[in-house]
């Protein structure tokens, strides 16, 4: 049975959180290569914010969003990170290198891009994938946390080893 | 240039067709002959006449002196033309053979990719680059034996196969890595130059060998080959009998002259080569499977050519270069007619192919002349080169190599010449009537076959033209002969010789005529119905140590692989323990100085973690665990925080409480308190390793920081971090930037962790 509370925090998280989390973790990964942030961290947060909906919600807003697939996010995080790895042996010079570019946007001004950012992007995805993935594997078993202590206490009296 | 293009013409083609023309096989087959006639003209254009040989190089791993280098010298414009010419030949049969066969698209894909790596093989004008083709050979071999992928027969003989020449060619890298280091080639003309001898120049040579015999079915690693007959039959007329199984040949021919001197190099290729010819010969006569008396007949035909490549006079080279084309011809055209007889019957069975004769008169007659090509009778090509062997033979020193040779090749002659009067008796037989009921089990496939000219031109084509080859070039000799004098002359300086259809009376031809009459009276007498002879030997000594290692792997993962998570950590854990108390005994540093106590508060943090510590060890019900191990994390990343590691806290902070989360999920479908005790694992054992670990390490950490002798990488990737890699946070550089490899590793590890918890819980939930 589900409390209205949990409705109301469930529509909330829905329709607002990831939102802002996408935002805010993108925000944290492009910002990481000058200040405190990256890939890594950023893909955590998009993650912890994926689990604060499924730890609200039920378990099916996990598999319906708001990534239907993490196992081909998963093989795209790698291949980014693969291909900015090997691109460069393909311009001639060594693996990792990296490549700078400077562009000059009206009204914003100088924007650069550093050609690891893609990189780190390999890694916010894999990290968010991660996520996802672990979350789908354990939490999709069973309706739910309280249906699923019933299950789990019963199965400890009639299995506990000793 | 165009030799790579020609290559990789060839492999494109085997893509297309795997990837691309998967429902339009015979398109793809078709396109298949184009492009390997177009190879054999370009062969023929730039290599024959032209003075100077043309060679051509890609760089590929200039630090290790590794490029991809070809040549089309003399000998390599023969194997060329074999290669691609046979193949064509090969093709436009395969085109009738798998009509109706859903395999085909695979075959015809498999079989360009080979095409194109033995075309690579044959040109290679280094052992590098020849070890290249030859692996991949090796593994085209392997999926072509095992065609039939529902046949367990098939499927192991693919695996014996692919595991024999397999161990072989890595003992071959190992050759070569030894020749690259030792001399800074793996060129032949720059290591022929060079004068191999000494220990190193032995390991090699030996190595290269074990290579040679592996690839070339030669004793005691020749049981492969008959087993490879499991293939469909173009695969076994090209792969295993004109091409793939001369590679051996080839690396013989050309490394012979820089090794001949070295060790037991003559010796041993003379010794192997004759074993295995006269083992091959006695297994041909006594097979009942036509294909594989031919397998076996191959078997001993390279026992030869191995013999002719190992004693290495000037006549022997030119014998062998002839004799590799004369087999080449008359072995597809045999191999192909068995497979026509095959196609047709239903049989192979040689007390019953006779039952073929009068449906199909050409294409007996066909084999007819490629048997006695096989059998060295004049006029018939395989009559010239055996005879040239024999003079080879005969004008070596009477040292005891010598007559090895000459004996052992001279019995192997006669059982050859048996083997295949045998089998032309086979053929020829009329008291056999055609099983009926065989010819109608054999599908209505049939009655398209007689009905339709073009398959029956697309199957006997090849096979008559073989054997008209083979008796043109007989009859023509001379001329033959004399355009194989440059082929033989790039192996060896000093090659020379003829071919001639009528050599003249001389000890040669009386030898020859003796071993044609032993032989023929042998085969004439030898039953055509052996009882099936048991496994052969080398096989079942390669099963036996097969299973063998796959017992012994199966009982060391259970001793070491015990799936008791409390052994594992333990484990893991004193071996760590263990390698820092080594460095601590051995080096006795100081354990002070360096470090820089911090403040009040840290301390505080400090204990305040270490009391959470403590609670995860005696905390009873897990939930509890959890939360306390989650605990020791947060204090961890305020610590993080407060030594002014802004990135570490963050990720710290998140990656603890994903952890817990993750933890507590995973907790819902376990006992919800921990045991008393784990397994056999006494609490006092456990209890010793973490105090034990928990002591260990913060001794070694004090003792790395007080014995730093270098200054920290710190500075140096401050200053880096902005002009190199454009970015001001120097954590974030250092991992996708500097130490981006660790990263990459990282995410990884990371992806195959979380796949494997997908998969064990959906096992756990099953």
């Amino acid at each position: 049975m589900k409390m209205r509370s949990s409705a109301i925090l469930s529509e909330l998280v829905d329709r607002w959180l990831t939102k802002v989390a996408t935002l805010i973790a993108v925000y944290v990964t492009f910002r990481g290569h000058n200040a405190p942030g990256g890939g890594f961290a950023g893909g955590l947060l998009l993650g912890a914010a994926f689990v604060l909906q499924f730890l609200a919600g039920d378990e099916p807003s996990i598999r319906r969003r708001p990534i239907r697939n993490p196992e081909m996010l998963l093989g795209v995080g790698l291949l980014a990170a693969f291909g900015t790895t090997l691109a460069p042996l393909i311009a001639g010079g060594s693996p990792l290198e990296s490549y700078i570019w400077k562009l000059d946007v009206p009204v914003i001004g100088e924007v650069k891009f550093v050609s690891s950012t893609l990189f780190d992007l390999g890694v916010f995805a894999v990290v968010v994938a991660v996520v996802l993935m672990i979350l789908r594997a354990l939490g999709t078993e069973g309706a739910g946390v309280s249906a699923h202590r019933g299950r789990a206490a019963s199965r400890d009296q009639g299995g506990a080893p000793r | 240039m165009m030799l790579f293009v020609a290559i990789f013409a060839q492999f494109a083609v085997g893509g297309l067709t795997l990837v691309g023309l998967r429902r339009r096989p015979a398109l793809a087959a078709a396109l298949g002959v184009v492009v390997l006639a177009c190879s054999a003209v370009l062969v023929a254009a730039r290599g024959i006449g032209g003075a100077e040989t043309s060679s051509y190089s890609v760089r590929w791993l200039p630090i290790l002196g590794f490029n991809l280098n070809v040549q089309l010298d003399g000998f390599a414009v023969v194997m060329a033309l074999l290669v691609s010419v046979l193949g064509a030949a090969v093709l436009v049969y395969s085109l009738a053979y798998f009509e109706h066969d859903g395999t085909y698209a695979r075959f015809v894909g498999l079989f360009m990719a080979f095409a194109g790596s033995m075309f690579g093989l044959v040109l290679a004008e280094d052992l590098f680059t020849m070890f290249v083709f030859w692996e991949l050979t090796s593994v085209w071999s392997f999926l072509l034996i095992g065609l039939n992928d529902k046949s367990t027969s098939a499927r192991q003989a693919a695996v014996r196969a692919l595991l024999t020449t397999g161990a072989g060619g890595l003992c071959l890298l190992a050759g070569v890595g030894i020749l690259q280091v030792q001399y800074g080639t793996t060129s032949f003309s720059e290591l022929l130059a060079a004068g191999p001898s000494g220990n190193f120049a032995h390991a090699a040579a030996i190595l290269l060998l074990l290579g040679a015999f592996t690839k070339s079915a030669q004793f005691p690693f020749h049981f492969w080959l008959p087993g490879a007959m499991a293939a469909p039959t173009p695969v076994s007329a090209y792969l295993h009998s004109a091409t793939m199984v001369k590679a051996g040949i080839v690396l013989l021919a050309r490394t012979s002259p820089i090794f001949a001197d070295v060790g037991v190099w003559r010796w041993w290729v003379v010794v192997a080569g004759v074993v295995t010819m006269v083992l091959g010969g006695w297994r041909a006569l006594r097979e009942v499977d036509a294909k594989l008396v031919l397998a076996y007949s191959t078997v001993s035909q390279l026992g030869l050519l191995t013999v002719l490549f190992g004693v290495g006079n000037r006549y022997a080279t030119y014998a062998g270069v002839a004799h590799i084309v004369a087999h080449a011809i008359f072995k597809v055209g045999l191999f192909l007619g068995v497979g026509v007889i095959d196609h047709e019957i239903g049989t192979r069975d040689v007390s019953k192919i006779g039952a073929a004769r009068r449906a199909m008169p050409t294409t007996t007659l066909a084999m007819v002349l490629s048997l006695l090509s096989m059998a060295g009778i004049i006029p018939l090509l395989g009559f010239a080169t055996k005879e040239k062997a024999l003079v080879a033979l005969l004008d070596l020193e009477r040292d005891a190599v010598g007559v090895v040779a000459l004996a052992g090749v001279v019995v192997g002659s006669v059982l050859s010449v048996a083997y295949s009067i045998r089998l032309l008796r086979a053929v020829l037989r009329s008291d056999v009537a055609p099983e009926r009921s065989q010819v109608a089990a054999h599908s209505s496939v049939d009655a398209d076959h007689h009905s339709s000219v073009a398959v029956r031109i697309a199957l006997s084509g090849p096979v008559v033209v073989a054997a008209a080859v083979s008796l043109a070039a007989g009859l023509t000799a001379a001329t033959v002969g004399s355009w194989l004098v440059a082929p033989s002359k790039s192996l060896d300086v000093n090659a020379v010789s003829k071919l001639a259809l009528w050599p003249g009376i001389n000890d040669a031809l009386i030898t020859s005529a003796i071993v044609i009459a032993v032989g023929a009276v042998i085969g004439w007498r030898a039953p055509l119905s052996q009882s099936a002879t048991s496994a052969a030997t080398g096989e079942r000594v390669f099963d036996g140590l097969y299973d063998t290692t796959m017992r012994l792997a199966k009982r060391i993962t259970a001793v070491t692989q015990s799936g008791s998570l409390p052994i594992y950590v333990g484990v893991t854990l004193l071996v760590a323990a263990g390698g820092l108390v080594a460095g601590l005994v051995i080096d006795a540093p100081r354990l002070t100085g360096g470090v820089s106590w911090g403040s009040p508060l840290e301390a505080l943090v400090s204990i305040v973690a270490m009391v959470l510590a403590v609670g995860v060890a005696v905390a009873r019900p897990r939930f509890a665990g959890a939360l306390f191990l989650g605990g020791v994390g947060y204090a961890i990343a305020v610590l993080f925080a407060m030594r002014g590691a802004p990135d570490l806290a963050t990720t710290q902070l998140l990656v603890e409480t994903l952890t817990i989360v993750v933890f507590l999920l995973a907790l819902r479908s376990m006992t919800q308190k921990t045991g008393t005790h784990v397994g056999w694992t006494p609490r006092v054992l456990r209890l010793g390793i973490a105090v034990g670990v928990g002591i260990v390490v913060p001794l070694f950490l004090l003792a790395a920081r007080a014995s730093r002798i270098r200054p920290s990488p710190a500075q140096e990737y401050f200053a880096r971090s902005l002009d190199e890699a454009g970015g001001r946070n120097v954590v974030n550089v250092i991992l996708v930037d500097f130490r981006g490899f660790d990263t990459m590793g990282e995410i990884v590890v990371l992806a195959v962790a979380a796949l494997g918890v997908v998969n064990l819980v959906r096992r756990a939930a099953r």
